[in-house]
Order: C-alpha cells, then sequence, then structure tokens
C-alpha cells in the first residue's frame, strides 16, 4: 500500500514543472489520455502516447528508479498481459513459432504489443500524479478547483490517515489472537479451510468494530472544532489553477489527440467495440 | 512561549453554563446518561467534573460541546442546557457562523483526534471551518503551537508524533479557536507522567492568558488541583452529589468518591495486600513477606521461567531494533516491572516475551519447567502450546476479544490448549465461574465483550488469560485509563499470583503501580 499511495504526510519538495502543478491538471491529464486509448486496442496509438508520455517525464520530477518504486504494479501486469496475449490471441497473420495448440503469428504479436503498451500508457500518467501528488494537496484542489463538497473530500482525507493506522491495529490483533491461542496464518495447527476462512473473518470483524471506533471518535474530534456546520469555510492552503496548470491540461489532450491521429493515419486505430 | 496576547478574546472573558433538568439518553440505551441536571457554571470559572463512571460525565461534556442532536441520532433530550443563555447545539452553529466558538472539546485518545496529515494543517482545520481569513490563519497555528511548546514545525508529519505530542497538538488545534470554555474529557489518561505533565502545563498557561474557563473529567485528581476553584460531583442516575471548593469537596466526600474510583488527593489507595498476606503478618514475623516466602514450595519460589541474554526487541515489520542488549530473568512469583517514558519500547519488549514477536538479537529462553516439551524458544511455539504457557495482556483489551459472550470469551482459552495442559471441560467450567466471580464479571457473563466500559473491558482481557492458567503473565500498560477502584482490584490480583507463584512481567509508566509490584520484595524493577 505504501508504494501505491504516497503516504499523507510525506509532501516531497517538488520542483519539477509538472511535479508541483495543481493536481487537478496532473489528473486531468491522467484521464483524458486513458480515455482515447481505451478506444481502441492497437499499438501504433498506444505506442505512440507511451513515447510521448515518456518524453514528458524529464519535466515530472520523477527519476526512473522512484518510478518504479511505485509503478511496479503497473509493469507487473503489463508483462503477463502481454504475455498471455501473445500466446493465447486468435491466430492471424504470418505463423512465426509454434508448439501444439500454442502458436505465435504475426497477428498475435501486434495485439500483444497492442495489450502491453496500451497498459503502459495509461498507468504512467496515474504513476506520476500519485508520486508526486500529496493528498491533502489533491483533496485541496477537488474542494478548491473543482468545487466537490468539502465535507466529503475532507472526510474522506481523514479516513485516509486512518488507514495506516488501521494497518497497525492489523499487526496488533494477529498477535493478540496467537496470544489467545490461535495460530498465525494458514495451514498451521488447525489446517486450511473453513476454520481457516472463519479465523480471518472473525480478526476482519474485529477490525472494523476497531475502525469504526476510532471513525466515530474522530468525526466527534471534526465537529467539535467546526467540521458540518453549513457555512462557507475558509482554505488555509489556497489552490489555484493557473495557466501553466491549463497548459499541462491541454499537453495531456494533446496528446490523445497525436496518439489518435497517429493511429488513425497508419490505419492501426481501431474502435474497441465494433 | 506565551509573549502574545490572545488574538480575539481579552482576558476574563469566558462563557457560562447553566443547566436546567437537563437530561439525555443515547438513542440505542434504555437508560438515561444524564437526567435532572442543575447546575450553573460562571464565566471563566475551572471546574472538575467528578463521579463514578456512568454517571454522565461524558454526556455532559459532549451535550455542552453542541454535539448531542436528538434528530441526528435518535436519542432523547429533556430539560434545557444553556451557553452564555442560548442553547448549547445553537451556539455550537452560531460559533462557527461568529468564527469563534464558544467551547473547544479535548478528548482521551490522541490517536483518534488528528485530522489532517501535517501538523500545521490540523492546527489549521478548525480555524478554516470557522472561516477565520486565510491570511490570518497561519499566524494563529503558529501561537497556539507556541502556546502548548509544541516541539516541531507546521510541516512536521502528524504520523511521527508520540501520543503527548499528539495531545498538544489536538490541544494547539482547540486553542487556536480561542473558546471560552474548555471541554477537556480524560485528557491526560493516556499518556506518560512527562506528557501528563506538559499538557496539564499547557492547560494552566492558556486559561491564565485568555481567562476562559474549563470544565475538567480526570480520574486522577491530584496533579490538576493547583488550577482547579470547584469541583462538582454527579450522582450516577441523574443530578448532583455534591458542589463545592474542592478542599472541602474532597474532606466531606473522601470515601464516596474513592468508592466511585476516583483518586482523592491524600488517600493512600496503594498498598493493597491480598488477604494471605494479611494473615502471613499475623504471624508474628517482622516481614511478613519473608515468612510468606517460606511457607511456599522454595523450587517454585526462584525459578527462572525465562532467561534473556543479549536480548534486542524490534517492532514487528521493523529492521531496527528498539530496545538492545538485554540481561534479565522472568522468575516464578516475582514481578519484573518494565518501564521508560512513551516509545522507549516497553510495548515491544513486552511483545518480545510474550512469544509474539521473534527476538531482533540475542536470545529469549524458556526454563525447563516452562518449556515442558515444545522448546527453548517461545516465538516456535504453537499458539495453543504458548497459551499454557506464556499469559499476554494487552493494552487495548479489544483487540483480544473472539467471541460473542463475556462467559465464550473465556472459554476460548483453554479450548485452545494443546498437549497434556489442557484442562477437561468440568475444569474449564470451574475456572470460568471462579474467574467472573474473581472478576465481578458473573452478572455480565451473557453480554457482548465490546459493549462493555473500559474497566469492566480491561477486566475480562485480564480474565482471558488467567483463564489457561500461564505460569508467566506479561501486561502492557494494565493501568493505562482504568479509575482508582479497577486499579486497587488489578493491583490486589496480581499479588495474589505473584503469591500463588506466577511470574509477571509489566510495561508500565505508572509511577505507583511500579512502587508497588516493583518494591524489592515482590520483584525488581527494569528501567529503559
Amino acid at each position: 500500500m505504501t508504494g501505491l499511495i504516497a503516504l499523507p504526510g510525506t509532501r516531497p519538495s517538488e520542483v519539477a514543472f509538472i511535479a508541483r502543478a495543481n493536481p487537478v491538471a496532473k489528473l486531468a491529464v491522467a484521464m483524458v489520455i486513458p480515455i482515447a486509448l481505451i478506444l481502441t486496442v492497437d499499438p501504433v496509438t498506444a505506442g505512440t502516447a507511451l513515447l510521448l508520455e515518456i518524453l514528458a517525464l524529464p519535466w515530472c520530477g520523477v527519476g526512473p528508479r522512484r518510478l518504479l518504486r511505485s509503478g511496479w504494479i503497473v509493469l507487473l501486469s503489463a508483462i503477463p498481459a502481454g504475455l498471455l496475449t501473445l500466446l493465447f490471441a486468435a491466430d492471424s497473420g504470418r505463423l512465426i513459432a509454434g508448439l501444439g495448440p500454442v502458436t505465435i503469428t504475426a497477428g498475435s504479436l501486434t495485439a500483444a504489443a497492442a495489450i502491453a503498451l496500451r497498459i503502459l500508457a495509461i498507468g504512467l500518467p496515474g504513476v506520476v500524479l500519485i508520486t508526486t501528488t500529496d493528498p491533502t494537496d489533491l483533496a485541496d484542489a477537488l474542494a478548491q478547483v473543482l468545487h466537490l463538497p468539502h465535507r466529503f473530500v475532507l472526510s474522506a482525507l481523514a479516513a485516509l490517515r486512518l488507514f495506516g493506522v488501521l494497518a497497525q491495529e492489523w499487526t496488533m490483533l494477529t498477535m493478540a489472537r496467537r496470544a489467545r491461542g490461535f495460530d498465525t496464518g494458514f495451514g498451521r495447527a488447525d489446517g486450511f479451510g473453513l476454520g481457516a476462512a472463519r479465523r480471518v473473518g472473525g480478526q476482519v470483524f474485529a477490525l472494523l468494530v476497531l475502525a469504526i471506533r476510532r471513525a466515530t471518535v474522530l468525526a466527534v474530534a471534526m465537529e467539535a472544532r467546526g467540521f458540518g456546520v453549513d457555512r462557507r469555510r475558509t482554505w488555509a492552503r489556497p489552490s489555484r489553477f493557473r495557466r501553466s496548470d491549463l497548459a499541462i491540461a491541454l499537453g495531456g489532450l494533446l496528446i490523445a489527440v497525436l496518439a489518435t491521429v497517429a493511429g488513425v493515419v497508419t490505419g492501426s486505430w481501431n474502435l474497441v467495440l465494433t | 512561549m506565551l509573549n502574545r496576547p490572545a488574538l480575539n478574546r481579552t482576558a476574563g472573558s469566558g462563557a457560562a453554563v447553566q443547566a436546567r433538568g437537563w437530561g439525555w439518553r443515547y438513542g440505542t440505551r434504555k437508560a438515561w446518561a444524564v437526567r435532572g441536571l442543575d447546575l450553573r457554571i460562571e464565566a471563566g470559572e475551572r471546574v472538575m467534573l467528578l463521579g463514578p463512571s456512568g454517571a454522565g460525565k461524558s454526556s455532559l461534556l459532549a451535550g455542552l460541546a453542541g454535539l448531542l442532536d436528538p434528530v441526528e441520532s435518535g436519542g432523547d433530550e429533556e430539560g434545557e442546557l444553556l451557553l452564555d443563555g442560548v442553547p448549547a447545539r445553537q451556539a455550537r452553529v452560531q460559533g462557527v457562523r461568529a468564527g469563534q466558538p464558544l467551547t473547544g472539546l479535548l478528548l482521551q485518545d490522541p490517536q483518534a483526534q488528528t485530522v489532517l496529515a501535517r501538523c500545521g494543517d490540523d492546527v489549521a482545520f478548525g480555524l478554516e471551518n470557522h472561516a477565520v481569513p486565510a491570511d490570518q490563519i497561519w499566524p494563529r497555528v503558529e501561537q497556539a503551537l507556541r502556546e502548548v511548546g509544541f516541539p516541531y514545525g507546521i510541516e512536521h508529519p502528524t504520523a511521527a508524533l508520540s501520543g503527548g505530542e499528539r495531545q498538544r497538538l489536538a490541544l494547539a488545534g482547540v486553542l487556536a479557536l480561542r473558546p471560552g470554555l474548555l471541554l477537556l474529557d480524560e485528557p491526560t489518561a493516556m499518556l506518560d507522567p512527562d506528557g501528563a505533565d506538559l499538557v496539564r502545563e499547557s492547560v494552566a498557561a492558556v486559561l491564565a492568558v485568555t481567562g476562559a474557563g474549563c470544565l475538567l473529567v480526570e480520574h486522577r485528581v491530584a496533579p490538576w488541583l493547583a488550577m482547579i476553584d470547584r469541583v462538582v460531583v454527579l450522582e450516577p442516575g441523574g443530578g448532583v452529589h455534591a458542589d463545592g471548593p474542592p478542599e472541602v469537596v474532597f474532606a466531606k466526600q473522601s470515601e464516596a468518591l474513592a468508592a466511585a474510583g476516583v483518586w482523592v488527593p491524600g488517600v493512600r489507595i496503594g498498598r493493597t495486600r491480598p488477604a494471605s498476606r494479611v494473615q502471613a503478618s499475623n504471624g508474628g514475623t517482622s516481614d511478613p513477606r519473608r515468612q510468606d516466602a517460606g511457607t511456599l514450595d522454595a523450587g517454585t519460589q526462584r525459578e527462572q521461567l525465562l532467561t534473556a541474554a543479549g536480548l534486542a526487541a524490534r517492532r514487528p515489520g521493523q529492521v531496527e531494533s528498539v530496545v538492545q542488549d538485554l540481561d534479565f530473568t522472568v522468575q516464578a512469583g516475582r514481578a519484573l516491572c518494565v518501564t521508560g517514558p512513551n516509545g522507549v519500547g516497553k510495548s515491544t519488549l513486552a511483545l518480545t516475551v510474550g512469544g509474539l514477536v521473534a527476538p531482533a538479537a540475542g536470545t529469549l529462553h524458556a526454563g525447563q519447567s516452562l518449556d515442558a516439551g515444545a522448546g527453548p524458544d517461545p516465538i516456535t511455539w504453537r499458539a495453543g502450546e504458548l497459551v499454557s504457557r506464556i499469559g499476554t495482556v494487552f493494552q487495548e483489551p479489544q483487540h483480544q476479544f473472539v467471541a460473542s459472550t463475556v462467559a465464550a470469551e473465556l472459554a476460548v482459552g483453554p479450548a485452545r490448549v494443546r498437549g497434556r495442559h489442557r484442562p477437561d471441560p468440568q475444569q474449564v467450567a470451574a475456572r470460568t465461574d471462579e474467574l467472573l466471580e474473581r472478576l465481578r464479571l458473573t452478572h455480565l457473563s451473557r453480554a457482548n465483550p465490546f459493549t462493555l466500559s473500559g474497566g469492566e473491558q480491561r477486566r475480562l482481557s485480564v480474565a482471558t488469560v488467567l483463564a489457561t492458567a500461564p505460569r508467566v503473565l506479561v501486561l502492557d500498560e494494565p493501568t493505562f485509563g482504568q479509575d482508582a477502584r479497577t486499579w486497587v482490584e488489578l493491583t490486589a490480583l496480581l499479588a495474589e499470583l505473584l503469591a500463588e507463584g506466577a511470574a509477571i512481567m509489566v510495561a508500565t509508566h505508572d509511577q505507583e503501580l511500579v512502587d508497588e509490584l516493583g518494591h524489592p520484595d515482590l520483584g525488581e524493577v527494569l528501567a529503559l
């Protein structure tokens, strides 16, 4: 989890142009490119988008190591998805290699490349958004720039902070259960199956009870400090959508358009639904 | 630290409280939490609110904070609860509209009060809700943090705070709003002595500067006395039992208050010796405990059940050790008190000794009689082997509950025991009944453990561990947040267990508990 969500409170002091942009601009990019890529499965559109994204990376301020650390799950899903398509997609075109029912043809090679590139091109802007955006800043932007209801946004933000606490609670529960005579993990004293499932279920229930209790106290503390009263609140951290942010959002749109044009011009673009 | 005057409120301003026949019943309960309360508190008065658990102290604070809403929560309200003449709920809304609340509420659990990820943002949260203009927010945040002596800057992550620091941060978040009345609901119950002192000093300093009043609920009375004008004792079921200056109330009511679980100043509640020791002392020797030791089987008295050599302990999932190079023994019939400030590694050491976390370095070996065929390393024991050998009582009782009734909770442990220690069903039933009786839980045997009060949950968590009769008992902050009555019962029980030959390790920063169990006659102190 820590790899996926930048832990609340760890605001990297971003200097790169895109990294320090308003979160809404980054969010726009991370939404418009996937929309263009979801429409089609072809290697040219996805490849062009990925290429342009990689060209923009230097302005994102995310080095290869940091990218890999938070984006490994995207990479991890692209590789098997591509491989499976390569081996099992419907045959078409020239036969390149074959072993019994498993064949690799020119058609399946194209499809595999399209699938893998598409996952990477869709995932990359999201990974950049997550690694360079502090959750508090994102919430500020959602409420102030997009004018989403602040009660909802701030409650979600407070809940996100409790997530880390829940991970600690789970560890404590696991140990407390060992102390009560329940082995941890599967396959030990009581074996697999129903018993183990029931034990994990019980622990999940206990975690929920603790979570609700904490959330209730937190809600009381928040209300006592004036949260939830129907009055226009002020913002200690103003979130502004500047011209540079607009430029970044438009840049994302440009990538989506260029990729689609490249796909259409080369005749590679094909609407998924047809 | 207090180099600037209050921003909005001038000295001498506070909020007055008026309760007229006020009562509140939670939607899920049959009984009223408070009923028929008549009380007047002048602006700026510093009042300590006492009474047995269930007298409705916390409900009164929540009501004054404007948080009890019959429409939203389905509860029932009767009578009036006014702040400066305005119903409390309405006062909350008006306070937000006016940019300054009449009340500020500080709760017991530091962890559950942190709203945001960075310290400055957390303090700013209330100011934003009260629509304080953005340019005034940060100076007020800085000032509030200075007032509570907060050691970090506004960018510091709240995740890295200790309990005491967290509580001071929450206090800063309340103070930044300059409330006229501070509502303090056991604000230091979960803090170590140093952390509690700092919170108390901050409160006293701020009250002096702002002229605000306070309404304080706290079991441990003495440290707060210097700043209190008046004591109000609530009656369970409704009404005021006693009211007046602290010295008068404590002089007249000391017995009733002590029975209600209040640490009455000047009344020493420690030195609770179990009956067997009292009888032994009647034997006429100068030192009753020595004689006591003599009557026990010498073999069990000094037996080393666990031996730590060069032991280092680390928190689960972490690489760095928090404590290192420890050598100690856990002996039958002796208590080992591990002390030290918050965060020093007491709990981690307790979990390690409890066979729940593997040692980071060094060894923790069980003696032969404790091992009994399970092997020398407790961490490698199966859970069913562990329960009959080492029992661990967690800081948070709720972590340990696995059954749906109190009686079932006590039967769980014995049924998990593996090997020749396993008791037969009749023994289990007898032991369960005995424990219910001994820890005053019989009337609750069919209740759900999660619905019990804090003191009842603590007693149950101890009882569940005793149900499997382990030779070694490990307790992590067993007296945290407990009232004086539960404290006395718990200490007496532990002393009894020692007399019966059990070994006890307790991780605590409760100095009175250390005085009691760490006394050379009963055990040793290991200061981290």
